[in-house]
């Protein structure tokens, strides 16, 4: 493949690197102990495919080329630096290793073994949150510093100097280099699927940047792979995958996010609902994650927002407030059984989310009212509702289709006649719609 | 790697009703496994006094040097091999639940 198209190279030499770089992180990590070193080496292997191989063709094995490479490198460095003869030792059996697996046995267990090491390490709950964020996407996805610091709205050098301190505090404190075992796994995995999350949001919120939900995608798929038969890892893959296959078709052509109920579902994303209904089939048992995703998968099969099986979202909902009770979670089930059962039992159960008044400053507490009210008939009781959670609202495309929504139901004083206000041919929602499937979904686990 | 591991109170113990775990268990337990080096409980703050030198003149004075309702009740000294496992011997002290316990590796790492 030494002249093929040069576009043809470029994918697969980013597809191999993006499938190569944790790998590599991870076990010079793992062999040096020097996270920054393992870094460098890794990015210098990475350029200089993407340098030589449009001219010279990605090579059979590019993982493997890719490994001696940063392996090479990190060699020459700890040799300037004539670092003990161990380190060197195992820098040169890393080689073997990789050898033997691109000979296509033996190796894989230890190779898979690092990434899971390196994702469980970033993520160690003895690091602040937002570090455990930073550095997995830096040192497991490779994203760079730039893209990181711009998402967290600092500087670039802030962002380094973050990073530099993380990687600091994991070799001052004590911060193993290893997967937990045991009850100790099972009581470390949530902390990581809720760093997946976070980075999935920074991704898909509406200010975020897009390749970020693309990084959580990849490394819930290689969880997945990894630690199979975890019910949780796989619900949360499959959320993932539901939530981002609506990416293209929740905004409109000004930029507006536009409901799920509006929303135009030839734009989204089937190839991965149908992995996103794949994966879910595979979950077996009840979790959070794995009782958001039957929800969103509710959504995202139904043919038309009519079609909706909202029973079946109703019942979810009850499963998942038991799980991971929030007053979020009551007010989406609220909602849900509105759908499902009438507005007269989904409005029993907002009071019940409200007792406490965990929900007072919620704009859509009060526009989720405003909508049961709505269809219940009481359409001034409604506009009144529908204009109190706009008052409660940030300025924005979310605040005008609630006064749309208020005014469709009983114009302002001096505003016109009804007569000309064409109303909405639908009971349907349409603004805040704060079920889990939509786009302010509820996440359990931090 | 060793830790020093200080014992705190907390403004905000915890008030889970199940029982508490055992002092003496949880010293034997460790003292077995080789974690725990060496411990004990320090007098009330009332006894303790502050040393300061200042332009060659000697400052005493009385009580602790941080005046906050949380003070150090007693240290351990853990010889573990990780935070992990320091962690695992920290959470099973009483006062991880009555107090609050924090863990301190040696600056020069190994030692």
């Amino acid at each position: 493949m030494t002249h093929a198209h040069p576009a043809e190279v470029a994918r697969a030499a980013s597809a191999a690197c993006a499938d190569s770089y944790a790998r590599i992180v991870a076990a010079l990590i793992r062999v040096t102990g020097d996270w920054t070193l393992a870094e460098d080496c890794a990015q210098e292997a990475l350029a200089l495919a993407l340098h030589r191989w449009p001219a010279e063709g990605v090579p059979a094995n590019p993982g493997g080329w890719l490994m001696t490479v940063a392996r090479n490198r990190a060699v020459d460095v700890l040799r300037r630096a004539a670092v003990e003869r161990r380190k060197l030792r195992e820098l040169a059996l890393l080689q073997l290793a990789d050898e033997g697996r691109a000979g296509g046995s033996g190796g894989e267990e230890e190779v898979v073994d690092d990434r899971l090491r390196l994702v469980f390490t970033c993520c160690h709950p003895a690091l602040a949150i937002e570090a455990r964020v930073a550095l997995t996407l830096r040192t497991v996805c490779g994203v760079p510093t730039a893209d990181i610091a711009r998402a967290f709205l600092v500087g670039e050098s802030t962002m380094t100097r973050r990073l530099t301190r993380a990687k600091a505090r994991i070799a001052a404190a004590g911060i193993p280099y290893r997967v937990p075992t045991g009850p100790a796994l099972a009581e470390r995995l949530p902390g990581v699927l809720a760093v997946l999350y976070l980075l999935f949001t920074r991704g898909y919120d509406a200010d975020g940047e897009p390749a970020f939900a693309d990084e959580a995608i990849r490394l819930a798929r290689l969880l997945e792979r990894l630690m199979p038969g975890r019910c949780e890892v796989a619900g949360l893959l499959a959320l993932f995958l539901f939530q981002n296959s609506r990416r293209e078709a929740r905004r409109d052509v000004d930029g507006n996010l536009v409901p799920l109920a509006e929303q135009d579902r030839r734009r989204w994303d089937h190839a991965a609902i149908a992995e996103g209904v794949a994966v879910l089939a595979r979950v077996d048992g009840d979790g959070p994650y794995a009782a958001q995703a039957r929800i969103a998968a509710c959504h995202a099969t139904a043919a038309s927002a009519a079609a909706t099986d909202w029973p079946a979202i109703a019942a979810a909902y009850d499963r998942l407030a038991g799980l991971h009770p929030s007053p979020v979670v009551a007010l989406n089930r609220a909602v849900a059984h509105g759908y499902a059962h009438g507005p007269a039992a989904g409005l029993a159960l907002l009071v019940e989310a409200r007792t406490g008044g965990a929900l007072d400053d919620h704009p859509l507490a009060v526009a989720a009212e405003a909508d049961l009210t709505a269809r219940r008939g009481d359409a001034g009781r409604a506009a009144g509702l529908f204009r109190r959670a706009a008052a409660m609202s940030r300025p924005g495309p979310q605040r005008r289709a609630l006064l749309d929504r208020a005014t469709a139901l009983a114009p302002a004083p001096g505003r016109g006649t009804p007569a000309g206000v064409p109303g909405r041919s639908d009971p349907a929602p349409d603004p805040p719609d704060p079920r889990a499937g939509s786009d302010s979904a509820a996440h359990p686990g931090g | 790697m060793k830790f020093m591991m200080f014992v705190c109170t907390d403004a905000e113990p915890d008030t889970d009703p199940t029982a508490q775990p055992d002092i003496d268990a949880w010293v034997a337990e460790n003292d077995g496994r080789g974690r725990r080096v060496r411990g004990n409980v320090l007098a009330p703050t009332s006894a303790a006094t502050t040393v300061r030198v200042r332009n060659g003149e000697l400052l005493l004075s009385d009580g602790p040097f941080a005046e906050t309702k949380e003070v150090i009740v007693g240290y351990d000294l853990l010889d573990c091999a990780d935070l992990d496992e320091a962690v695992e011997v920290a959470r099973t002290h009483p006062m991880a639940r009555a107090g609050r316990i924090e863990l301190r590796p040696f600056a020069d790492g190994e030692q």
